[in-house]
């Protein structure tokens, strides 16, 4: 029977996961991926522990990151298309105007 | 031993668990580590997104899988793959690899970091003094559309209406940043 460190440590290895595809990956729509990733690990933690507690604010809160993880997930697109259109790349290494 | 037996004895909840979550995994390492083609990388995602749907459903979360399902498999990755698509990107990411060497480190002290969070988690499941192991017992109405309306209407209700006012305010940027013309 898995308890509820066995979700978390599923939880900490996407986490990981997605922490790693932001680190190695230039792709900047693959790094969004990553982003979603990281999100979704966090889900699995609130929820396992809202299951521990019998709890149901931690689904409530899981819901309102789903909702602000649609909504980042249409603006950064579009951003991501006004990048290509000025750029005509998504290597993020190319985007490079306001770092030193 | 009937079939009946059978199926119940490989079909139990830590097989589902060990299941879903190497599916869970190594999709997402899919996402990483393909470095050829960014379709692929979206159908990746979604399958680790359905796969961490399943570990929902386990912990009594069903309507939270069905959003799962629905917005982040059905929207979201959809959205991915229009912009992919519609971006007509081509490979060569590795051609523009300028530090290949920061990007191994990098992902060494990540490989690090994970190892010992886990053995960490390890350490702090079997310290006895440590919260519960043991799920509360929950009636078969955890989780369900009833119960997440009765809290989410009453205890949340302002939250929800300022996430309805976040999605506007995001289909209103999406709109604008999308549709303006570069000279």
């Amino acid at each position: 029977m898995p308890d509820v460190w066995h979700y978390q440590m599923v939880a900490a290895v996407l986490f990981m996961i997605g922490i790693m595809g932001v680190l190695v990956r230039r792709n900047v729509i693959v790094m969004f991926m990553c982003i979603e990733l990281m999100l979704n690990a966090a889900n699995l933690s609130l929820i396992a522990f809202s299951r521990l507690w019998g709890n149901l604010d931690g689904q409530i809160f899981v819901f309102m990151v789903i909702i602000v993880a649609a909504v980042e997930v249409a603006v950064g697109l579009a951003i991501i298309i006004a990048l290509v259109r000025n750029r005509d790349t998504v290597n993020i290494e190319e985007s490079s105007l306001l770092k030193w | 031993m009937t079939f009946g037996e059978i199926v119940h004895l490989v079909i139990n909840e830590q097989n589902l668990f060990i299941f879903f979550s190497t599916v869970a995994i190594l999709s997402a390492l899919g996402v990483v580590l393909n470095l050829s083609n960014t379709v692929y990388a979206a159908l990746s995602l979604v399958v680790s997104m359905l796969a961490l749907a399943g570990l929902f459903v386990m912990l009594n979360a069903e309507f939270v899988g069905v959003l799962q399902v629905m917005i982040y498999a059905g929207a979201i990755v959809v959205l991915f793959l229009f912009v992919v698509m519609l971006l007509n990107l081509r490979g060569g990411e590795m051609a523009a690899d300028r530090q290949p060497f920061l990007k191994l480190v990098g992902a060494g002290i990540v490989i690090a970091a994970t190892v010992k969070l886990t053995s960490l988690l390890g350490a702090a499941r079997s310290n006895p003094s440590g919260i519960q192991k043991d799920w509360m017992p929950v009636g078969p109405e955890f989780g369900s559309v009833r119960d997440i309306g009765l809290v989410l209407y009453t205890d949340y209700l302002l939250l929800f209406q300022v996430s309805g006012i976040l999605l506007l305010a995001g289909i209103v940027a999406a709109v604008i940043l999308a549709k303006q013309k570069v000279d």
